[in-house]
């Protein structure tokens, strides 16, 4: 079992005991405990299942690289799920919860998938999940979606803060271990800006563990932390390596604290000069059977438990190695106390000093050996030992209740190599490095990432060290342009290691049932025989196997997998390991909230919001808004009883009859003005707007080079050399890049300036029968038909206001748009309420507005367009030029297939049974295509109940529509069944215009 | 995130701050143009490892579109210049044929 030795442990402190909850158990744990740790010291060793098998799965890491020791953390607004054991320390009155376990941790019912492994290989899915196609629906989509995910996602809404911060430094460290914390004092000594990062929350990496070097660690953080140019930070993740120096850090602020006060998280938004990645290696796991049964650990980790914390994982751990590192595990549990009852060495000539070391201690170690296959099933019970070089005949059973693991070391090369930085395969020490002279390239295309310590394949500090000094002295002297000196380092003697031989399978020759058992990545439940089969069906490049297998696809992205199953399928296709190569490596390094993502960047800040001038009136009149862009206008105006339909009808019936206004403000208004802005105009709009005289105003349509119709308004032309031009109120932002982009880019001699003057004025829609005696009321003079005609603007004073009056119609009701300063916007809008009062005036929303213009057959920009029509397409040839030469859009309307006849064309829709018809719904045709799918001929792109006519209209694009009037048609719906429906003209009211006198 | 400097008003900026806006020197096919011209002009674009001319606008800036040489391979900025041109500036383009030998402008092959 795991315990809490009585002695030992520099991390924690014994003299303050903290309480915590696993499963809804109080256990107990020191201050400086990770969550990890604290649960060993409570013997609790198995502590998760693993994903497709739900295999009992324990620790087997000590950091940032755990795969199985994943838990739900906290609970309500603060719970997150998937959080490593191993990164989280342990605070008084933590909760911690099992995952991927029903009903619980220690008996769980999926666990019968283990027992079907042998039917589930890699690929499973594919293969199995074809058809029949409606099994997917109701069999093979609810089995996925049952059995898929770890964690569960948080239900309440997030309590925590988060925060952005924008950091600029001449060279920053990522990895505060010894090299990097060399690496930063020399390129701080060089007179470089430098900021150093560490994930986790002790600086030193290995070197207190592995290399006695704790005073060292710490007199080194004392200098760096006496210089006013350097700043370090614990518990911050360089998560990300992106272009021209870009690097995103991730900090965890209050995830160790009990009582948690500020942001969360704050992400580091930083900008260096040079990086200096010293991230360290991860020690790889061996491929033998059984080699993910609770017990199995990284021996780094063994050792890590017993230094940092004072936890013996097991009273007897067999040791098992290619390389010399794993000597020091036993070394460190024989100086415990504890017993290590043999060490294979799966090497024929054994260890080198540190070998020499632990025979001198009396440990059994046998060379040449390895492990055939681990027992136990939750907990290791003991080893079958056989020769590496075997199939695995069993020559021994050595009882254990722990084993420690060391296939050597994999550099952690993620931050060098997710800005394209390439790698080498090192044959001497089986680890991919980074190539130094392809790194990651800046602006100026020189390198601006280099690396330092055992990230650079460095394993031995006498080596690492001296690199790391120069590292980062010439990382200070890119950025300063001087040369750094030389900083004193302690004198070290390598360690006298005996070379690392590669070991992928264990035994060599393991037999199949042997191989089903070993497993790559855990977290995901990869075996040998996964990836082998992988490569014998074909799949032989690395990026493919990796996703037919699922091999590092899980929350680890397979930091202790990928070399081990890359050098699986290198063995399986024959081809050597820098040739299949490693996937890709991609930010971030490990996973990081969506909170610090987002940063303050949510609810009412997420985006700015645009009011009109008019906001607060509606706001204190029943406003019920809807979103339009970034601004909210009101849908319609509720009163009290009414619901939204009854609201909307009584605001057409109101405004068909007397009066109704519409806060137009929000709608584009771009003023386009100079010596060229008629020629310009013509190019911008389909129509000849040119020839348009000055007072008078004309309805345009604008397309893109590609000919589809991407925006609509009524221009005026305010004088000789002045337009005004209206757009959507989605539109304006767009439509004046659009046109800033042709004056700048194309037509750049020609004289035309153009301004966004949307939100300097206030527009206000005076519509209805009283329309004309409103304004009159209000001051204006000489309005009647003839003299203030229809498509002309004037301009008036009204209620003491100057106003600039188009009379355009949106609706087919006389109407004027009112242009005021935006700051006269409101006073005009209560003086035309007050004076509208004896006509019972409404305020009418954006739904009043849009079945208005269905009822006439105006069409709507996002409605009946969608970016593939044109206008042609809908009616509107009579606003394109035929005189004109040119136009934006104009060639490719010549296009085969804008001028095909069977294009489908704008009609008007009535259901038989005066029903609304579904939005969208297609029109029905003959047959079955090549898919299966039934055939259309159409489909409705406005549908609206009319108010006014008591009865559904709709509008809708239909193969040869305008030439089949008074035919019926079916539309789909979405029940299955289908509604018919007549094609008419898609003017529904008025038709003869006689309302707009 | 790219860094980039306006060659209009001199800002040095990250790339949030502009918006690209495909490849460069076009030639507009209007009316009577072709129907290989047009579509090439619609929908062929140059997508070379290596040397690529951009259009970007220094949106969230002065507003104004520039263009700029990039090696789309290592991310190194050639240079940035005005966009009321149709070819690259001849001094721009012998400094990358300085650094990328035997490179010639427009041969993408």
């Amino acid at each position: 079992m795991s315990t809490r030795l009585t002695t030992g442990g520099q991390r924690i402190d014994r003299s303050k005991p903290v309480t915590f909850t696993f499963n809804g158990t109080t256990l107990k744990g020191y201050e400086g405990d990770t969550l990890a740790s604290a649960l060993l010291a409570n013997d609790r060793m198995m502590m998760g299942r693993s994903f497709k098998y739900h295999r009992p799965r324990g620790v087997v890491a000590s950091g940032t690289e755990e795969p199985n020791a994943l838990l739900g953390i906290g609970s309500g607004g603060r719970f997150e799920p998937n959080q490593r054991a191993t990164m989280q320390e342990v605070f008084e009155g933590l909760e911690a919860q099992s995952q991927n376990h029903w009903p619980s941790l220690a008996f769980d019912i999926g666990e019968v998938n283990a027992k079907l492994s042998r039917f589930l290989p890699a690929g499973f899915y594919y293969k199995t999940f074809l058809w029949p196609r409606a099994f997917w629906k109701h069999v093979y989509e609810p089995f996925i979606r049952q059995s898929a995910g770890l964690g569960k996602a948080p239900k309440d809404r997030d309590a925590d803060t988060y925060e952005h911060y924008y950091h600029f430094t001449d060279v920053l460290v990522i990895g505060g271990g010894l090299a990097g914390l060399t690496a930063a004092l020399a390129a701080a000594k060089g007179g470089a800006k430098v900021t150093v990062m560490e994930q986790e929350a002790h600086w030193g990496g290995r070197a207190p563990v592995d290399d006695g070097a704790a005073e060292e660690v710490a007199a080194l953080v004392a200098e760096l932390e006496g210089m006013e140019t350097v700043t370090l930070r614990l518990r911050c993740m360089g998560a990300g390596v992106y272009d021209h120096g870009y690097v995103l850090g991730y900090e965890r602020l209050t995830d160790h604290l009990a009582v948690k006060s500020g942001p969360r998280h704050r992400l580091w938004r930083i900008r260096a000069g040079q990086v200096v990645t010293a991230t360290g290696a991860i020690e790889r796991p061996l491929s033998f059977a059984g080699n993910d049964v609770p017990g199995v650990m990284l021996a780094s980790a063994v050792r890590d438990y017993v230094a940092h914390f004072g936890i013996s994982v097991g009273d007897r751990t067999v040791v098992v190695t290619n390389n010399d590192d794993a000597y020091l595990t036993a070394l460190a549990l024989v100086g415990a106390g504890l017993s290590v009852p043999a060490i294979l060495d799966a090497r024929q000539g054994g260890g080198g000093a540190l070998a020499d070391q632990a025979k001198a201690k009396g440990i059994r170690v046998l060379n040449g050996h390895g492990i055939a296959k681990v027992q136990g099933r939750k907990r290791v019970t003991g080893v079958a030992i056989c020769k590496q070089v075997g199939e695995g005949a069993v020559i021994e059973e050595i009882a254990c209740d722990a084993v420690a693991m060391s296939g050597g070391w994999s550099p952690v090369v993620h931050l060098w190599s997710h800005c394209g930085g390439k790698l080498i395969w090192d044959d001497a020490q089986a680890m991919f490095r980074p190539d130094p002279n392809r790194p990651p390239t800046g602006a100026d295309g020189t390198g601006f990432v280099s690396v330092a310590g055992a990230a650079n394949g460095l394993l031995d500090l006498s080596d690492a060290l001296p690199d790391a000094a120069q590292t980062g002295a010439m990382a200070a002297s890119f950025v300063t342009g001087k040369a750094s000196g030389d900083i004193a380092l302690t004198d070290r003697k390598p360690r006298g290691d005996r070379p690392i031989e590669p070991v992928w399978l264990m035994p060599a020759s393991a037999k199949r049932a042997l191989r089903a058992k070993s497993w790559l990545d855990y977290q995901n439940d990869v075996k040998v025989t996964d990836v082998q089969l992988a490569a014998q069906e074909g799949f032989e490049s690395v990026e493919h196997a990796k996703r037919y297998t699922t091999l590092g696809m899980a929350t680890d992205q397979g930091k202790l997998s990928n070399i081990n199953g890359l050098a699986i399928l290198s063995g399986a296709l024959d081809t050597p390991i820098p040739q299949v190569g490693t996937t890709t490596f991609r930010p971030p390094f490990t996973p990081i909230s969506m909170g610090a993502i987002a940063g303050p960047a949510r609810a009412e800040v997420f985006q700015p919001l645009r009011r009109s001038p008019i906001h607060a009136w509606h706001e204190a009149h029943g406003a019920d808004f809807e979103p339009v862009g970034q601004w909210r206008r009101p849908y319609t105006y509720l009163r009290s009883g009414e619901d939204r339909h009854t609201a909307v009808a009584r605001e057409i019936n109101q405004t068909r009859n007397a009066l109704g206004l519409l806060d137009a403000s929000t709608l584009g208004k771009l003023i386009v003005k100079g010596p060229d802005a008629g020629r310009f105009m013509d190019m911008l709009y389909t129509n000849m707007m040119s020839t348009l005289k000055p007072g008078f105003c004309r309805y345009g349509l604008m397309c893109s080079e590609n000919g589809f119709l991407m925006d609509d308004g009524v221009v005026a032309r305010w004088d000789e050399d002045t337009f005004l031009c209206h757009t959507t109120t989605g539109g304006a932002d767009r439509i004046h890049a659009h046109m800033e982009e042709w004056l700048q880019t194309e037509w750049w001699d020609w004289k035309v300036w153009v301004v966004n003057a949307t939100e300097q004025y206030a527009q206000i829609a005076v519509v209805g029968p009283q329309a004309r005696s409103v304004l009159e009321k209000l001051g204006a003079t000489d309005i009647g038909n003839e003299a203030f005609p229809f498509m002309t603007f004037q301009d008036h004073t009204l209620a003491g206001i100057r106003a600039r009056v188009y009379r355009i119609s949106f609706s087919g009701e006389l109407s004027y748009e009112i242009a005021v300063p935006a700051s006269q916007g409101l006073a005009l809008w209560e003086a035309l309420m007050q004076a509208g009062a004896e006509h019972d005036v409404m305020p009418y929303g954006t739904e009043g507005l849009h079945v208005m213009r269905a009822e006439k057959g105006f069409i709507m920009i996002g409605d009946e367009t969608d970016g593939t029509v044109i206008p042609q397409d809908l009616g509107l040839g009579w606003a394109i030029s035929k005189k004109k030469t040119d136009y934006i859009g104009k060639r490719a309307q010549e296009r085969s297939d804008m001028t095909r006849p069977d294009r489908w064309k704008l009609v008007g829709l009535e259901t038989l049974d005066g029903s609304v018809l579904p939005d969208g719904a297609y029109a029905l045709a003959d047959g079955h295509n090549a898919n299966g799918q039934r055939n259309v001929q159409g489909r409705v792109t406005s549908t609206y109940h009319s108010p006014t006519l008591g009865r559904g209209i709709a509008m809708g694009l239909v193969l040869n529509g305008p030439e089949r009037m008074g035919e019926t048609v079916q539309f789909n719906k979405v029940d299955g069944s289908s509604v018919a429906a007549r094609i008419v003209n898609p003017v529904f009211y008025d038709k003869e215009n006689t309302k707009n006198v | 995130m790219l860094i980039l400097t306006c060659p209009c008003c001199g800002v040095t900026a990250e790339e949030t701050e502009f918006h690209g806006g495909g490849e460069a020197h076009l030639t507009r096919e209007g009316p009577g143009s072709d129907d290989a011209a047009l579509e090439g002009y619609l929908f062929h674009r140059e997508n070379p490892r290596g040397v690529h001319f951009e259009r970007w606008r220094h949106v969230y800036g002065c507003g104004k579109w520039f263009h700029a040489a990039r090696d789309t391979a290592t991310l190194e900025w050639f240079g940035f210049y005005p966009a009321q041109t149709s070819e690259p500036p001849e001094a721009l383009l012998e400094q990358i044929r300085q650094k990328r030998p035997g490179w010639r402008w427009r041969d993408f092959a």
